[in-house]
């Protein structure tokens, strides 16, 4: 190996780090608000890329009807439930996010996509059809075991990566796809070329990062986000309710996730199935984060990123292997590091 | 006889003639229902029973595979050989995993086994020896005894053999000394640890024990198929496997069967059935099979085995018996000789000193009241004595040697047992069975012995032994009925029974008397008076002053952390200090 190609694969580690560094965030968020370990995360990013991808080939994307059918469900479930607690002013608004919303985002869909508009139009579009799916799956899934164990709400998560990889291959069937670049541009530094793309995705994980940052430390809503992850009774007795801020890191989980996939997608070809791994390699960076630590694991996801990078090209074909067994040295040294803890758990 | 067993027996008869009517296609089903539930089995011991869960059996199973598909294919080695190498690699490669990521608490170890799980999976497919993604064929088929097992309905009786012997085995191990300590590492372990139990090497024991119950089901399907690829032992197989247990019911030995059999039915007739509803191929029974997973876990998250059981109501397996040998026990210390001596017991959490420079000795034969008000520390004290905290100064001697850094499993050795302020017991187990896990250390079968039942004989004296401690402390009506019925003051009871069962020669009790009622209370003081009688020393914490000064010889009394008086109950009774703790002094 010539430093030459040392570079370029340090560039593309720290490029998919990237993208490792936003599933890790998202994954600490849900954990330590929810306690929820949101193994369904990496499915939020092969929707997102199929999704820009069917628009992109002027069709519209399966994400319209999944989002019309997920609607209709939680629509009947919480109407049902506001009728028979006799909160029928209630009603409006459980119609209007959970019918009409989708209703009016896919009829959008229908019609602008067939017209092939910008760029920005179309990941605008994609991710307003994909982030609505984060709270309502939040509410179906999560929201009836909000007291459960972290052991039963894992089980759900699991659980639910299996339905949505299911669900994936049904609306977009068994093709991958992959979009053309954001930015075609290169840079020549020295005798290295670095692509506009791996720019533009480090640049906009940093961004994403710095907004959420913002948005922790600046706005009433994240702030009491983290105030239920630091003590969520504390929190509900404070009038922060569980609920919402369930609902909240949902969506936010489901936008980065998004997002990613929107980023991952001119890189790499993406099938209905893609999104898990992504998703675990993030964890493999949560976990070293001790899922608590954000810039531990953040760093951590470079690591997994330049690891993985590296690994193909020395042994290619063990490269998830190298990748997954990392987190064995990991737990290992998480253990010896770990304080003698005792968890009551549930009977 | 009775329902369940007529029950099992008609389930056996159905098993053992279904070959003779049933089409092939049926055949082939149960054949993989039965491997299927051989993975099951062990993960009821591992996760319904053990708390531990996990995603990557499934990667056991290919172990087992591809250990005995390359060495009969490329060595031309016997599968029956083959069998013990696969239990060897499976067993290895499940220690040192186990040894690993076991230490860790809570939801690590599911997390630390979907990437090994996925890590073993990537390999089997990316290793040239193991033919790659294409796999292996010509996996030799079974013979016994020059009987070859070459069609589906002969080979069925082998996997069906082999899956009711590890249902018993199973059932066995959980109905013995090592069982009963199994079934109470859910509890968080500091019970299990402070009578006795290895907590840490047992979780890899059930662990192990789960991983070759995998790999035996992986030996059975390479050799019933003759071919093995790396599909079958993906991570979404190990999933499923799971799937199963939550299905049946984690908690029921036999709801490993029940879930592998609906699991298996299920998703073959999806599999059937959805292509044609979408109009293309794919595996959407993924869809169904998840929402119904996240469905049973809303609502029935005991699996379907509660709804079985109340129709036909569980078999009742302990049985304590009347008489039985004696156990030996310890040698007693001789009265008034010093037992128990704290020096300058110190414990810290952060700034705050729980315990300060605590100092006080106890004879044997007597009974010591620590009190004080809420927060002095008095069962910090006990946890520091206990070992179940470590101290962060001074010293613990016990009948003259020093035990402070010790584990609890190890200060229980030397005769000191206790019981908690709150309750541990094992609610969904009976009293006696509760009871019997105080005499851990007075049994000395382990696994393979209560595997294979062959420690009938101890295990009747160890529950003898349980009833007869319950029926001295009044509980001899109760020795049947599920501990998370009993009263909550009956339960403080059962734990005194439980700790007497360790044969201890110093009692800790933690709160005894509170939740009793007033008659309830003196038959305890009678109890307690009476133990003294027979040379038992016991150290008392509690808050009814009635109780304790009636009972005890000597108080010592704590407020925050800190010895502010001692002495006899009378003169405390009058002590300035004691008053002003506990009334609060004139300013």
């Amino acid at each position: 190996m010539n430093f030459d190609i040392a570079l370029l694969l340090a560039q593309d580690g720290l490029t998919n780090g990237a993208i490792y560094a936003l599933m890790a965030l998202a994954l600490v968020l849900v954990f330590a608000v929810t306690r929820v370990i949101f193994v369904p995360q990496g499915e939020f990013v092969s929707y997102g890329a199929l999704t820009l991808a069917s628009l992109q080939l002027g069709k519209v994307p399966g994400t319209a009807l999944l989002l019309i059918c997920t609607g209709l469900v939680v629509l009947l479930i919480d109407g049902y439930g506001a009728l028979r607690a006799g909160r029928l002013q209630r009603l409006p608004r459980i119609v209007l996010e959970n019918l009409v919303l989708p209703l009016a985002l896919a009829g959008l869909a229908w019609w602008v996509a067939p017209q092939k508009p910008a760029l920005w139009i179309q990941v605008a579009l994609a991710l307003a059809l994909v982030v609505p799916l984060g709270p309502m799956l939040y509410r179906l899934a999560f929201q009836p075991l909000q007291n459960a164990s972290v052991l039963v709400l894992l089980i759900v998560a699991v659980a639910v990566h299996y339905a949505m990889t299911g669900l994936g291959l049904l609306f977009f069937g068994a093709e991958g796809s992959r979009t053309p670049a954001f930015s075609d541009a290169h840079f020549g530094v020295g005798t290295m070329s670095v692509s506009g793309q791996s720019l533009f995705v480090i640049g906009a994980s940093i961004a994403l990062i710095f907004a959420l940052y913002l948005f922790f430390e600046r706005t009433v809503y994240g702030k009491s986000l983290r105030a239920t992850a630091v003590n969520r009774l504390g929190a509900r007795l404070v009038g922060i309710s569980t609920t919402l801020a369930g609902r909240l890191t949902f969506t936010l989980a489901a936008a980065i996730g998004a997002v990613s996939g929107i980023l991952v997608a001119p890189i790499t070809t993406i099938y209905y199935d893609s999104g898990f791994l992504v998703g675990l390699k993030g964890f493999v960076a949560g976990i070293i984060g001790g899922l608590v630590s954000y810039p531990v694991a953040a760093f951590g996801a470079v690591l997994v990123g330049l690891l993985e990078s590296f690994s193909s090209f020395w042994a290619s074909a063990f490269k998830e292997v190298i990748v997954f067994t990392l987190i064995i040295p990991v737990l290992l040294w998480r253990s010896l590091r770990a304080r003698h803890l005792e968890e009551e758990e549930e009977e | 006889m009775s329902r369940p067993r007529l029950l099992l027996g008609a389930f056996l008869a159905a098993l053992a003639l279904g070959p003779a009517f049933l089409p092939e296609f049926y055949v082939t089903l149960l054949n993989y229902i039965g491997l299927y539930s051989l993975v099951a089995l062990g993960l009821v011991l591992l996760t319904g029973v053990g708390g531990l869960t996990s995603f990557g059996q499934a990667a056991f199973v290919g172990l087992g595979a591809y250990a005995t598909a390359y060495l009969t294919v490329a060595y031309g080695l016997s599968p029956w050989l083959t069998l013990f190498v696969g239990f060897a690699l499976t067993g290895s490669v499940a220690l040192l995993l186990g040894a690993i990521t076991l230490r860790l608490s809570g939801h690590y170890l599911p997390l630390g086994t979907i990437a090994w799980g996925l890590s073993l999976y990537y390999l089997f497919g990316n290793l040239e020896f193991l033919g790659g993604q294409t796999g292996m064929t010509g996996v030799p088929g079974l013979s016994i005894f020059g009987f070859a097992l070459d069609t589906g309905r002969k080979y069925y009786y082998l996997v069906w053999v082999l899956v009711i012997a590890a249902v018993f085995s199973v059932q066995n191990l959980l109905n013995s000394r090592p069982g009963r300590a199994i079934r109470s590492l859910r509890g968080g372990g500091v019970m299990a640890e402070s009578f006795g139990v290895n907590t840490a090497r047992l979780k890899i024991v059930i662990f192990v024990y789960a991983a070759l119950l995998a790999s035996l089901s992986g030996w059975l399907y390479a050799h019933l198929l003759r071919f093995v690829n790396p599909t079958p032992f993906s991570l979404n197989i190990g999933i499923e496997y799971l799937f199963m247990v939550v299905i049946g019911g984690a908690r029921f030995v036999w709801g490993a069967v029940v879930g592998a059999g609906l699991l298996t039915i299920l998703k073959e007739w999806l599999q059937g059935i959805l292509p044609r509803i979408v109009g293309q191929a794919g595996e959407f029974e993924t869809i169904v099979l998840g929402i119904l997973l996240v469905l049973l876990l809303q609502r029935a998250r005991e699996g379907l085995m509660p709804f079985f059981q109340r129709w036909v109501p569980p078999a009742r397996w302990v049985n304590a018996p009347q008489s039985a040998a004696a156990l030996p026990r310890r040698e007693r210390p001789a009265p008034g000789e010093t037992l128990l001596e704290a020096r300058a017991a110190r414990k810290q959490f952060g700034g705050l000193v729980a315990v300060n420079d605590l100092s006080f000795t106890m004879a044997s034969g007597e009974i010591l009241g620590l009190i004080g008000p809420n927060g002095a520390g008095k069962s910090t004290m006990f946890n520091l004595i206990t070992g179940v905290l470590p101290l962060s100064g001074g010293e613990v001697h016990f009948r003259g040697a020093r035990i402070d850094g010790l584990a609890s499993r190890q200060i229980v050795r030397r005769g000191i047992a206790r019981t908690f302020q709150h309750v541990h017991i094992r609610p969904t187990m009976t009293v006696v069975e509760n009871v019997a896990i105080g005499a851990h250390l007075r049994g000395r079968k382990g696994v393979v012995a209560a595997a294979l039942r062959r420690e009938r004989a101890e295990e009747a004296t160890l529950l003898h032994e349980a009833r007869r401690q319950l029926e001295r402390v009044g509980l001899g009506e109760h020795l049947y009925d599920q501990a998370g019925s009993l009263a909550l003051g009956q339960q403080r009871i059962l734990e005194i029974a439980r700790a007497l069962c360790a044969d201890p020669v110093l009692l800790l009790l933690d709160e005894p008397a509170a939740g009793l009622r007033y008659r309830e209370k003196q038959a305890l003081a009678d109890l307690l008076r009476r133990l003294k009688g027979e040379g038992m020393s016991v150290l008392l914490v509690e808050h009814d002053m009635d109780f304790v000064m009636n009972l005890v010889d000597r108080l010592v009394v704590m407020d925050f952390g800190e010895k502010i008086a001692q002495g006899l109950p009378r003169a405390i009774q009058s002590d300035p200090a004691v008053l002003e703790a506990y009334l609060g002094g004139v300013e």
